[in-house]
C-alpha cells in the first residue's frame, strides 16, 4: 500500500491497528458464519470437517424454498411499485420550486428515520382497522412504503445533476413533453432508477420487523423463516441460508453501486 | 429592407408576484427582418435572454404579442415553433452520438431516416466536423461541441435561429474564430439569427443590427456603425466603446443650428438636429478617437482649449486626459506613428479639434 506521508492521519500512532480492529469487528462474524456453513458437525459451533451438505439440505427444504419464494415475490412487487412512485415523485420535485417544497422533500425521506418498530405497529393497526386480511398483499404494501425513499434518493440525485436545458433542447427540436421524457429524460435517468430499484430490492429482501408484524401465517419471508430455525437450534443449515442471502445482497448492492457511477 | 420575420409588440414579462415581482421586460417592441444577424446586447439582467426565451416559447409573455411572419405565436409550445435554439450550455444529448444529436429534430419532424442522415452529413460538413459523426459529445472539445450545437439547431432549417450567449464558455482565440464562423454560417444558410450577448465587441463584429437593452427596455436599435457613432442614450455610449460625456446648456441660434455652452463658457457647435422641445442642460458624448490635439498657438476660435493632465502611451496609440476647467475632463486618443503629430506633454496647454458630427446630444 502506498502511504501518503502528508496525510495527517499517519501522525496517530496505531492508526493501522485501530483500523484493522475495526474491520475485524465488522467482518469477522460474517466470515465465521460463512466458514461454519461448511462445517460437517451438526452443532454449528464445533468444527469437525468440510462439507457442502448443508447447502444441499437447505436447497431441498420445501419450507425454506417457500419462504424464499415469498421473499422474492414481495421484493419484486415492492421494488416495481416503489420505483415507479419514486421516479414520479423525483420528476415532480425537480419541476421547480413551490410552496412547502422543503416540507414535502422531508416527508419523502422521513420513513428512513422513523423507528421500524413504530412503522410496523402503526401499519399493523392500520390494516386491522381497515379490516384487511394480513398476508402477502399487506407485506407488499408495507414494503413499498419504506422502499420509496431508498429508490427516490438516487433518482433525485440524477435529476439534480441533469442540465434543465436538455429537456428544453428536446422541446426546441420538436419533441413534445412525452417524447422529450422518453428520448432524453428517461435514458439519462436510467442508471439512477436501476440503482434505486436494486437498493429497494435488497432492503425489502432483508426486512424482518415489518414483515413479522404485517405478514399473516401465509406470508413467511426468508428472514422470518431463519428466525424460526434459530429458535429450534442453530444448525449449519442456518449458516448456509444466510451465506446465500449474503451473496445475493452483495451482488445487488455492487451492481447498484456500479450502475450509479455511470456518467455520460 | 426585406420582410419582417419576428415582430415583438409591446411585450412585457414579469416574474413572481407581490413584493417579489420582477419586471424582466417592459413594453418591448421590435421588428427582426429576414436574413438578418440581429443581436440583443446588454448587461446581465437587462432582459435580453428573457426576450429570446419568449421567442423560443420557453416562457410566456405577461402582456403583448410575438408574431412570426405576421402570425401570433402566443401559447404555441417550443416544439410547434419553426424556431431552433443554440443553448448557452450547448445542451447536447450526452447519451446520443453527434449524428443522432443532429438528426434528433429531423426525426421528431417525421423525416425519413435516410434523408435525416444525409442532412446530418451536410450539416457536419457545414460546421467542418465531417469526421465526428460517430463520437459522443463528451469526446469533443468545447469549440467542437459548440459547432455541433449549431449543426443540430440548423439541421431542421428553422425560420429563425436563436443563440443564447453561445460563445461565452470559449476562450478568447476560439471566440474570435467562432465569431467569423457564425457570420459565415448566417450568410451561407440565409437563416435569421437572433443572438444574445453582453460582449459589445462580439456584437459589433457580427451583427447587421444591434438592439441595446437595459433594465427590460430596448434603448436603441441600429446598425453597429450607427450604434457606435450615433448613440442616443448615455448608457449606449458608455456600454459600447469608450465615450467622453460633457454637460452644457443647449443654445439655439434661431436658424435651426444648435450649440452647447459648457460651464466654463466654451462653446461646441453641433450639426445634429435637435428637437425644438429640448432646452436647458443636456449631455453630449464624443468618442476619444474622434478628437485631436493641436498646440494652443495653432488653436482657432472653434477649438476647445485645455491642459494636458495625463499622458498614457499604449503602443498603437496614446491617450491624453485634458482638463477643460470646471471639472470637465476629456479623453483624447491619438494614433501613434503617423509622424506628423507632435507629442504633447503633461501640463501643456492644447487646443482640441473635433468634427461637429461626432458630437451627439443624448436623451435624458
Amino acid at each position: 500500500m502506498k502511504v501518503d506521508a502528508s496525510n495527517p492521519l499517519w501522525r496517530f500512532r496505531g492508526i493501522t491497528s485501530t483500523a484493522m480492529f475495526f474491520f475485524a469487528y465488522l467482518y469477522l462474524p460474517i466470515v465465521v458464519l460463512i466458514a461454519l456453513s461448511f462445517n460437517e458437525n451438526r452443532l454449528a459451533t464445533i468444527w469437525t470437517g468440510f462439507t457442502m451438505d448443508w447447502y444441499v439440505t437447505a436447497l431441498s427444504n420445501d419450507d425454506m424454498l417457500r419462504a424464499a419464494q415469498n421473499s422474492i415475490v414481495i421484493a419484486v412487487s415492492a421494488t416495481v411499485l416503489a420505483t415507479i412512485a419514486a421516479t414520479l415523485a423525483a420528476m415532480g420535485m425537480s419541476r421547480g420550486r413551490f410552496k412547502g417544497e422543503s416540507g414535502v422533500s422531508a416527508m419523502l425521506v422521513l420513513p428512513l428515520l422513523v423507528p421500524e418498530i413504530v412503522t410496523a405497529i402503526a401499519t399493523l393497526l392500520f390494516f386491522v382497522a381497515l379490516g384487511i386480511k394480513l398476508g402477502l398483499l399487506t407485506v407488499i404494501i408495507a414494503h413499498t412504503v419504506f422502499c420509496i425513499p431508498f429508490a427516490y434518493l438516487p433518482i433525485r440525485a440524477r435529476l439534480e445533476g441533469m442540465d434543465p436545458a436538455l429537456v428544453e433542447a428536446a422541446n426546441d427540436l420538436y419533441a413534445n413533453e412525452w417524447k422529450a421524457f422518453r428520448r432524453v429524460t428517461l435514458p439519462l435517468l436510467w442508471p439512477g432508477i436501476l440503482s434505486g430499484a436494486m437498493l429497494s430490492f435488497i432492503i425489502s429482501l432483508d426486512d424482518f420487523v415489518i414483515s413479522y408484524f404485517v405478514g399473516g401465517a401465509g406470508a413467511t419471508t426468508l428472514p422470518i423463516y431463519i428466525f424460526g430455525m434459530i429458535r429450534i437450534g442453530i444448525t449449519p443449515e442456518v449458516n448456509a441460508v444466510s451465506a446465500m442471502m449474503l451473496i445475493v445482497s452483495i451482488l445487488f448492492v455492487s451492481i447498484s453501486f456500479l450502475i450509479d457511477r455511470i456518467r455520460y | 429592407m426585406s420582410e419582417v420575420v419576428i415582430s415583438a409588440k409591446s411585450v412585457g414579462k414579469t416574474f413572481g408576484s407581490g413584493v417579489d415581482k420582477v419586471t424582466a421586460l417592459d413594453d418591448v417592441s421590435v421588428d427582426i427582418f429576414q436574413n438578418e444577424f440581429f443581436t440583443m446586447l446588454g448587461p446581465s439582467g437587462c432582459g435580453k435572454t428573457t426576450l429570446l426565451r419568449l421567442i423560443g416559447g420557453f416562457e410566456q409573455a405577461t402582456s403583448g404579442q410575438i408574431l412570426l411572419e405576421g402570425k401570433a405565436l402566443n401559447d404555441l409550445p417550443p416544439y410547434k415553433r419553426p424556431i431552433n435554439t443554440v443553448f448557452q450550455s450547448y445542451a447536447l444529448f450526452p447519451h446520443l452520438t453527434v449524428r443522432q444529436n443532429i438528426t434528433f429534430g429531423l426525426e421528431m419532424q417525421g423525416i425519413a431516416r435516410k434523408q435525416a442522415d444525409d442532412r446530418a452529413e451536410e450539416m457536419l460538413e457545414l460546421v467542418r466536423l465531417a469526421q465526428y459523426g460517430d463520437r459522443v459529445p463528451s469526446q469533443l472539445s468545447g469549440g467542437q461541441q459548440q459547432r455541433i450545437a449549431l449543426a443540430r439547431a440548423l439541421a431542421p432549417a428553422p425560420k429563425v435561429l436563436l443563440l443564447d450567449e453561445p460563445l461565452s464558455a470559449l476562450d478568447l482565440k476560439l471566440r474570435k474564430e467562432m465569431q467569423v464562423e457564425l457570420k459565415r454560417l448566417q450568410t451561407e444558410t440565409g437563416i435569421t439569427f437572433v443572438f444574445v450577448t453582453h460582449d459589445q465587441e462580439e456584437a459589433l463584429a457580427m451583427s447587421d443590427r444591434i438592439a441595446v437593452m437595459k433594465s427590460g427596455e430596448i434603448l436603441q436599435v441600429g446598425a453597429p456603425r450607427e450604434i457606435y457613432e450615433a448613440p442616443t442614450h448615455r448608457f449606449v455610449a458608455d456600454f459600447i466603446g469608450d465615450s467622453n460625456f460633457l454637460v452644457g446648456n443647449l443654445v439655439d441660434d434661431g436658424a435651426g443650428k444648435h450649440a452647447i455652452k459648457l460651464g466654463g463658457g466654451q462653446v461646441i457647435e453641433l450639426t445634429q438636429e435637435v428637437s425644438g422641445q429640448r432646452s436647458g442642460e443636456v449631455t453630449v458624448s464624443v468618442r476619444p478617437e474622434r478628437l485631436g490635439l493641436v498646440a494652443e498657438s495653432k488653436a482657432n476660435a472653434n477649438h476647445l482649449v485645455g491642459t494636458v493632465s495625463t499622458v498614457i502611451y499604449f503602443g498603437t496609440d496614446t491617450t491624453y486626459q485634458i482638463d477643460l476647467g470646471n471639472d470637465a475632463l476629456l479623453t483624447v486618443r491619438m494614433q501613434n506613428g503617423s509622424g506628423a503629430k507632435a507629442d504633447f506633454a503633461q501640463g501643456e496647454r492644447v487646443g482640441i479639434t473635433m468634427s461637429p458630427d461626432s458630437i451627439r446630444v443624448l436623451a435624458d
